[in-house]
């Protein structure tokens, strides 16, 4: 970790206006809001700020590519609930942040991008490195600025920081003209607030609607409890646990929502969706009740909307009015934050007895169970769903993981258990391959005492693998896990499944992972078998500074069960009969 | 269903923009679009009206009150409301037919605005398919339209709900059944006058 520490200027100026030049204003106002480190790329129009960073006591990590820093910024954020910070330069630097920025929109992620752009008085006419950037991040971003004066950078940026923060997260960008830096302003901290943050005038919680919610939880015979990303982002975690133990209703799980409820717990029943277990999706297209708890019944979790369980009222509590009956028409929509909105609704919630309804779940769970696959025989083959479980169970489940994004992201999903929230770190709704490295990286720095794992595939990581020299440079102890199967294959298995196993431009050649980690000076190992899998990842572990290890998983392995694109939710493709990994409905435990 | 919303915006470069590039995103084409300063000092009253079914209608106006520079929205649908457009026409004319002109103009209470030796100019406010009308019967005739500028619909809600009202009410463009009391029947009748 080099020089983290740096001359401190005095904080006088946070609290007594001072005259600064534009460029000093952005990282005074930055240490104002609590930013202690930022994931940047310098250039020529964002060359004053770089010039003016050496006196604030803010750490840089210099980033490969700006896609990675604008995914530091976002795992940053995922890892610690605060405000992810990226900088570019004007132009292609600029325009390289806007797939990271896609990734936070899509996941609600609190993360602000300031850019440089060319002097205001040249700005419209094609100068170099010029690009209209609030222009093209307009429908990625949540709002964004454009700022030609010093005096209005202050401002500006606060906004920018209570505008990702609050009611639905989301990224906010701000552009910086070049003279806007140079010049210089009275900055004064207290007076740049921006004004009280309005609530969308849309929340709606009624008492009537609350009496009602508490009646259908009282009559419920089949409830499920949907739980997403939203009940981290509203902190809710322990309100969901009283609600769901208190009326003895289970839970099932978003991909974002992972870790939100203990997967440890007996009302658990694991994540929903097109890769859920059969018996979740079956719940839930069975349930007589589903409570949708921050979550926005995405195409990935409902399948065929038109079927998408039909016997059950829907209760919605979601903070954005406009995803009420955007994708599934609910019965009592509780528009507010999740925590205050269950706070209200929990006194109204009586214990009930639920026990027939989890008997019948169970019952279903026998018929599918996944195999406890520590148990299983070493039949010699390493499967992924066996990197993924171990592990799981060396880590203690305790590790922050970033995924990227295709089968071993499902398998991660469905084979490691996460007790804690944010500890799953993951691209959901933009599904961004190449997110995985340099997220963990932001991840890591948020939370430099937590175990961090990579994993990705042999496709997504080659994504953004010039991020390894990040991690070196900045010397950061993360493992990575590189489930290395030859192909893209999440694109495989659909081109197995759909297209007739026309494999096509989905066999991949990637470099000797280990020898390029040895490029770097990062040290790694492959790993050929189950026999050596947990001495390889004892030895990641116990290694001083980053690893590497390189699973050469089973080739064509799929990841099951799986609900085709527009399919009904319980019209799975199960797994198939002989899987070593999970015994079908007549094998013995 | 035909959509009318107003949207109180903040007076600031590219607030029309984000506005328009929301209805874009939602594949939703805009009928009609005018903007123009409103009664609160910075912020521009915009009318947008849109064909969309009608439970789009509230995740339009949910998503408008998501752009940051928007304050208020308001959601007409079938509200009781006033609604009017304005359209310049000119119309080829010379001193032999312009009498003809001068008695159409009269029945559709439009005004002649601009008169030249080849051509003259109607100014006419109204509901659209007044207006719609007019052009109608300029077209059947003899005369040649040569140029026709509308505003675009502009839209109030009859009675007092202003939209400082319909804030404070909270539920306002849900709720139309309490929007203040019918105009006098004279009134209703006097603004729908059509001339066939």
């Amino acid at each position: 970790m080099a020089s983290r520490t740096k001359p401190h200027t005095s904080d006088a100026h946070l609290t007594t206006p001072t005259r600064l030049t534009g460029a000093e204003i952005i990282w005074a106002t930055l240490v104002g809001e609590g930013v202690t480190d930022v994931f940047g790329y310098p250039g020529g129009a964002i060359l004053p700020a770089y010039d003016a960073l050496r006196k604030f006591p803010i750490h840089h990590t210099l980033v490969r590519h700006e896609q990675g820093a604008a995914h530091m910024a976002d795992g940053y954020a995922r890892a610690s609930g605060k405000v992810g910070v990226a900088i570019a330069t004007s132009g292609p630097g600029a325009t390289n942040l806007i797939t990271g920025i896609a990734t936070a929109m899509l996941d609600s992620i609190p993360i602000v991008c300031i850019t440089g752009n060319v002097s205001s008085k040249i700005l419209g006419t094609d100068a170099f490195q010029e690009v209209d950037i609030t222009g093209i991040t307009l429908p990625v971003t949540k709002h964004n600025f454009l700022v030609n004066r010093a005096e209005d950078i202050a401002p500006a940026l606060r906004h920018a920081f209570q505008i990702a923060r609050s009611g639905r997260p989301g990224p906010v960008l701000v552009d910086i003209t070049k003279d806007a830096q140079q010049a210089s302003a009275i900055f004064d901290f207290a007076a740049a607030k921006p004004r009280p943050y309005r609530p969308h005038p849309m929340l709606k919680v009624e008492p009537s609607g609350l009496a009602h919610a508490a009646e259908l939880i009282r009559d419920a015979k089949r409830p499920v409890i949907l739980a997403g990303h939203g009940v981290m982002e509203s902190g809710a975690m322990e309100q969901v646990r009283t609600l769901a133990e208190r009326a003895q209703i289970p839970v099932a799980l978003t991909l974002l929502g992972l870790g939100s409820f203990p997967a440890s717990h007996p009302l658990n029943l694991g994540m929903m969706g097109m890769h859920g277990e059969a018996w979740v999706n079956h719940a839930i297209q069975e349930a007589d009740l589903l409570i949708a708890c921050g979550m926005r019944f995405d195409d990935r979790v409902t399948g065929s909307t038109s079927t998408y369980a039909l016997k059950a009222k829907k209760i919605h509590i979601e903070v954005d009015p406009a995803e009420i009956n955007k994708n599934i028409k609910v019965d009592v929509a509780l528009v507010g934050d999740l925590r205050a909105v269950l706070e209200d609704l929990l006194p109204l919630v009586a214990t009930r007895d639920g026990s027939a309804w989890l008997k019948t779940i169970d019952a279903s769970k026998g018929a599918v169970a996944v195999r406890d696959i520590k148990n299983l025989p070493d039949s010699g083959h390493l499967y992924a769903a066996h990197v993924m479980h171990d592990l799981w169970r060396i880590t203690g489940g305790d590790a922050i993981v970033a995924t990227d994004v295709g089968q071993h992201q499902m398998w991660e999903a469905q084979y490691f258990h996460h007790e804690q929230p944010r500890t799953l770190i993951t691209s959901g709704g933009l599904g961004t391959m190449g997110f995985a490295l340099p997220a963990a990286i932001g991840a890591k720095t948020a939370c430099p005492d937590k175990e961090v794992w990579v994993i990705a595939g042999d496709g997504g990581f080659q994504m953004t693998a010039a991020e390894l020299s990040t991690i070196v440079q900045e010397g950061l102890n993360i493992n990575i896990a590189i489930i290395n199967n030859g192909y893209l294959g999440m694109v495989r298995q659909w081109q197995e499944f759909f297209y007739e196993r026309n494999y096509e431009a989905t066999p991949l050649v990637s470099p000797d992972f280990v020898k390029l980690a040895d490029a770097h000076g990062i040290c790694g190992r492959a790993v050929h078998s189950r026999a050596e899998l947990a001495d390889a990842v004892a030895e990641a572990r116990s290694h001083n500074g980053p690893f590497l290890l390189n699973f050469m998983v089973e080739k064509e392995d799929a990841v099951y069960p799986m609900i085709p694109a527009g399919s009904a939710l319980h019209e799975m493709i199960r797994r198939p009969g002989k899987s070593p990994i999970v015994e079908s409905a007549d094998d013995k435990l | 269903m035909t959509h009318t919303f107003i949207a109180y915006v903040e007076d600031m470069p590219g607030v029309l923009t984000r506005v328009a590039s929301l209805f874009r995103r939602l594949n939703i084409n805009i009928h009609s679009l005018t903007v123009g300063h409103s009664e609160r000092p910075g912020l521009s009253r915009i009318t947008i009206v849109c064909e969309a079914s009608a439970e789009a209608g509230h995740r339009i106006r949910a998503s408008l009150y998501k752009l940051e520079n928007v304050v208020d929205v308001d959601d007409i649908a079938q509200a009781p409301s006033v609604t009017r457009e304005l359209a310049l026409i000119k119309v080829a004319a010379t001193p032999k037919n312009r009498s003809q002109i001068f008695e159409l103009a009269e029945v559709f209470r439009a005004r002649i605005v601009d008169l030249a030796p080849e051509s003259l100019m109607i100014e006419m406010t109204g509901v659209e398919s007044k207006i719609e009308g007019l052009i109608q019967v300029l077209n059947e005739g003899e005369d040649r339209i040569l140029e026709i500028c509308r505003s675009g619909k502009m839209t109030m809600r009859r009675g007092h709900h202003t939209s400082r009202v319909l804030r404070a009410m909270g539920a306002a463009a849900e709720d139309n059944a309490e929007s203040g009391t019918e105009p006098p029947e004279n009134l209703e009748a006097g603004a729908a006058v059509e001339p066939q």
